[in-house]
């Protein structure tokens, strides 16, 4: 077993490319789970997205008529129980518009005085409302499967939005040949092809105030742009901070590189 | 021996203190004027930041702490309140999340330093083995703070690890049943592990200062290997590495705020922000990227028992490196064979790691066997023949007079007699 | 690069600076502020954090509904984990509250500025005394309402009268009132 590395040891490695391999190697290391990636059925598409890369942040008014598709579709199934009304000021409504949505809804509020509970108008407090007291109710209505809570829902898959835009956009007649169960639907994006959830957008599912083309991948792009935000309201923030730091940071890092050559200037090294 | 300290401090508040306790003349010697080789490359400045990370676990889990619920049912929603609700918690949280993998990120190069340099080798076999405690301290702690949001992979991951233990015969169900509290993971373990996961950081606290301890009392190894021999091979620790660590804080929290502010999540997993269901594990289980490995170990062995116990051993092993390592010569640089087998135990480590992330089956199974092999056979027969068989190149006579052209190995001018590092 | 075969081996000069003193330059006073900055800036973050959360400060309001409170009577409410006093007033109670001259008051204030127009009978207290935060008795018919007849701090002997103002100290302050508005004549909604 010695021969292998008797060609090895004939190389000699300078010590400066030993760093730069044992940077690699830990970047390597930090990157191995770009390469576990879930070996997705259907093709990810690559939509462009208002919050991607360093210095993106959401559109507001697509993050609005994505709320708007939110309550008029998806609420009807998916809760979303990690959000408050008050949260929504985060995609730019203001307070008065955060009341109304707010005061549309009735939740159980406290009890009454014979102790029995009883419901009133949400306020900006509340959190928005559930479209089932529980899972077991949630079943029970949707032939066996859960909807899943969408608070956090564009983090909780592999591909985020993009995985989320390819379900809402993804349906369509199976193959020739495609086993169907009992009330599924073909999708092409979910693992296996067959989702319990019908197509929830069509072509004007959604009438849009604003103008904005009803079609279903614009649909599909505002909800998704609103589940992102719903996932990480602190985004635009941490990014801006983020960009401070950074520079902060390499500006310390001149200094105490000048300081430290000047503090060295007198060492022979 | 008791008595007032005599302090040279000229401060009379400072004077007054350290004449009863003199912590600024231990702080002036161990820190100030300590000799430390003149000749450390940056690799040395990784076990200063191992501290600062430290400090910036422990601070930013005292504040998550004050707004964390462990409990079954609230710790996933007060982590969310954490994110959404208070008052910078979400960077917080962040900073801890990914804290933890920069942690790892900066303590495998300090080991990595310590086995290239031959850190471990006599005298500093103590300090080595401390070291080899600290890093088992973090891994538990890590495991157990990755249990506390309470999601998806925190359930399993809690599961799977505490599973290992039911390995062992006759008493490993009962000891699974003793970590858990109950007869499957659920609101017992959780509490456990928080009041756990709050108080072994501490005790590494103990540990690092008994491992810097150790350190002072043998001084710092080098990256020629040879020890110091005069006062001119050392300067004293500040302000000389005191600039030169501040540079690599500076460039460590670069990186740090660029995995927060920018990606904070890459290093995650999506499953996470799943709530745990203990009625349906994920397609997917994978440890944390820095546990990678081990899982490979883990995995590429059939049999339960055995594989449990070459997990462990691939770090228990460590504690007897000093002696499996029979080489006087500490540096790699002066080790033209182990300079290289180091790169491939590397290469293995990492395959290992890449192996850990994939479903065992087809390449990955026998790349993780071949790697598991090699990670053996480097430490158990390839050190200890090696040091008997291996010819070092000649030694530097001091660190302040190094021997032209020694980098790299290359041919030696005359002068430099080829003799083995004396022991200490 | 502190690789010492990087370098020549020419020279051996004093390595130390030769006066002992650590140099302080302008450079690494910036670097020190810079540092301080730093730190000060990592700080409050931290401390923030510690301040009320957003759902803390998302004001919840209570309705409290008043046809069940008699006349003499009170109830205490909870709004912000604080307690609400809520008391229907008898006319002698109103008289003896708006009668009072105000120069005999610690912190004169008249009985019309702590009341809703046209709702004499009601008054609504936050019901934390202003000495030391404890709650005063005088809601339930059996409390000691203290000589003024409205409410009694068991802690250290404040006395307010039927209005909430404090008559007796070491309680420097009135009762403070709470946000509210009638929602109709036997609702109001506090918050």
């Amino acid at each position: 077993m010695m021969r292998p590395q008797r060609s090895i040891m004939a190389r000699s490695v300078p010590m400066r490319s030993a760093i730069v391999r044992s940077l690699l190697a830990c970047v390597l290391v930090t990157g191995l789970f770009a390469a576990t990636a879930v070996a997705q059925e259907g093709e990810m598409p690559n939509e462009r997205w208002s919050f991607e890369h360093a210095f993106g942040t959401f559109d507001l008014a697509a993050a609005q008529r994505g709320f708007q598709v939110y309550s008029n579709v998806c609420s009807n199934c998916h809760s979303m129980k990690y959000l408050h009304y008050r949260d929504l000021s985060g995609i730019g409504l203001d307070e008065d518009q955060i009341k109304a949505i707010a005061a549309n809804v009735t939740v159980p509020s406290g009890t009454d005085d014979q102790g029995n509970p009883k419901e009133g108008p949400a306020t900006p407090a509340s959190e928005f409302k559930s479209p089932f007291p529980n899972d077991k109710a949630a079943r029970a209505a949707n032939n066996g499967a859960l909807p899943p809570d969408l608070s956090l829902i564009v983090n909780a898959r592999e591909g985020g939005p993009n995985y989320i835009y390819g379900i809402l956009t993804g349906f369509g007649q199976p193959p020739a040949g495609f086993k169907m169960q009992d009330g599924m639907n073909y999708n092409r994006m979910f693992p296996g092809h067959q989702i319990a959830m019908p197509p929830p957008l069509q072509d004007g599912t959604v009438e849009y105030t604003d103008g904005t083309p009803n079609n279903l991948n614009q649909e599909a792009h505002d909800v998704v742009t609103f589940l992102a935000w719903a996932a990480n309201p602190e985004l635009v923030e941490r990014k801006q901070i983020g960009v401070r730091v950074v520079l902060f940071l390499m500006f310390m890092t001149g200094l105490t590189y000048a300081v430290k050559r000047k503090v060295w200037s007198d060492v022979d090294h | 021996m008791a008595g007032l300290t005599k302090s040279e401090f000229a401060n009379p508040v400072i004077n007054w203190i350290d004449t009863r306790l003199p912590i600024f003349t231990m702080m002036q010697k161990e820190y100030a004027v300590f000799p430390t080789p003149k000749n450390f490359n940056y690799f040395w400045n990784f076990g200063a930041l191992a501290t600062v990370n430290l400090a910036i676990m422990i601070i930013t889990g005292i504040f998550l702490a004050m707004n964390y619920q462990p409990n079954a049912d609230l710790a996933f929603s007060s982590v969310q309140h954490i994110m959404r609700d208070v008052n910078y918690g979400w960077l917080l949280r962040y900073v801890h999340q990914n804290g933890a993998s920069m942690f790892f990120i900066v303590t495998y190069i300090h080991i990595f330093r310590g086995l290239y340099y031959g850190s471990y080798k006599t005298p500093r076999e103590l300090l080595w083995m401390l070291g080899v405690v600290i890093l088992l301290l973090m891994m538990a702690t890590a495991f157990m703070g990755y249990v506390l949001p309470w999601g998806q992979m925190s359930y399993w991951g809690a599961t799977v690890i505490t599973n290992l233990f039911s390995a062992f015969p006759i008493v490993g169900p009962k000891i699974v049943t003793l970590l858990w509290g109950g007869f499957s993971v659920d609101n017992p373990t959780l509490n456990r592990f928080f009041a756990l996961h709050y108080l072994l950081p501490f005790v590494l606290v103990g540990v690092i200062f008994l491992h810097i301890a150790a350190l002072h009392v043998t001084g710092s190894n080098n990256p020629l290997g040879i020890d110091v021999k005069s006062p001119q091979d050392t300067l004293p620790f500040h302000p000389y590495y005191t600039a030169k660590d501040s540079i690599g804080v500076c460039v460590f929290l670069i990186v740090f705020s660029v995995l927060v502010f920018f990606a904070p999540n890459y290093l995650g997993d999506a499953n996470n922000f799943i709530p745990a269901n203990p009625l349906q594990t994920p397609a997917d289980i994978v440890p944390e990227w820095y546990f990678l490995p081990y899982y490979a170990i883990l995995r590429s062995v059939p049999n339960k028992l055995l594989g449990v116990c070459m997990m462990f051993g691939s770090l228990l092993v460590m504690f007897v490196l000093p002696w499996l390592d029979t080489s006087p010569v500490r540096s790699a640089r002066f080790r033209p064979i182990y300079r290289q087998l180091i790169w491939v135990w590397v290469v293995a480590v990492i395959v290992l790691g890449i192996c850990g992330a994939h479903k065992p089956e087809g390449i990955w199974v026998v790349l993780s066997r071949i790697c598991t092999l090699y990670y053996f056979l480097h430490y158990l027969v390839i050190l200890p023949v090696l040091g008997k068989l291996e010819r070092p190149l000649p030694l530097p006579e001091s660190i302040s007079r190094p021997v032209l052209g020694a980098r790299g190995g290359g041919p030696l001018p005359g002068g430099a007699p080829a003799k083995p590092m004396e022991k200490a | 690069m502190a690789d010492p075969s990087a370098a020549a081996a020419t020279h051996h000069g004093p390595i130390h600076d030769s006066t002992g003193v650590p140099r302080r330059d302008l450079l690494q006073l910036i670097t020190a502020a810079g540092a301080a900055i730093g730190a000060g800036a990592i700080a409050w973050p931290l401390i923030d954090s510690m301040n009320p959360s957003k759902d803390v400060l998302a004001l919840s309001s209570v309705e409290v509904d008043l046809t069940p409170i008699v006349e003499g009577q009170g109830i205490v409410v909870s709004w912000q984990g604080k307690p609400i006093f809520v008391r229907h007033r008898t006319a002698v109670e109103i008289k003896e509250a708006q009668d009072v001259k105000l120069n005999e008051l610690i912190e004169p204030q008249p009985d019309t500025a702590r009341v809703k127009p046209g709702h004499d009978q009601w008054i609504i207290l936050i019901g934390i005394c202003t000495h030391l935060g404890c709650i005063p008795l005088g809601n339930k018919p059996s409390d000691p309402r203290g000589d003024w007849g409205g409410w009694f701090c068991p802690c250290h002997g404040s006395q307010y009268d039927t209005s909430g103002r404090v008559r007796h100290g070491p309680a420097p302050a009135n009762l403070p009132l709470p946000p509210y508005a009638f929602e109709s004549d036997t609702k109001i909604k506090v918050g």
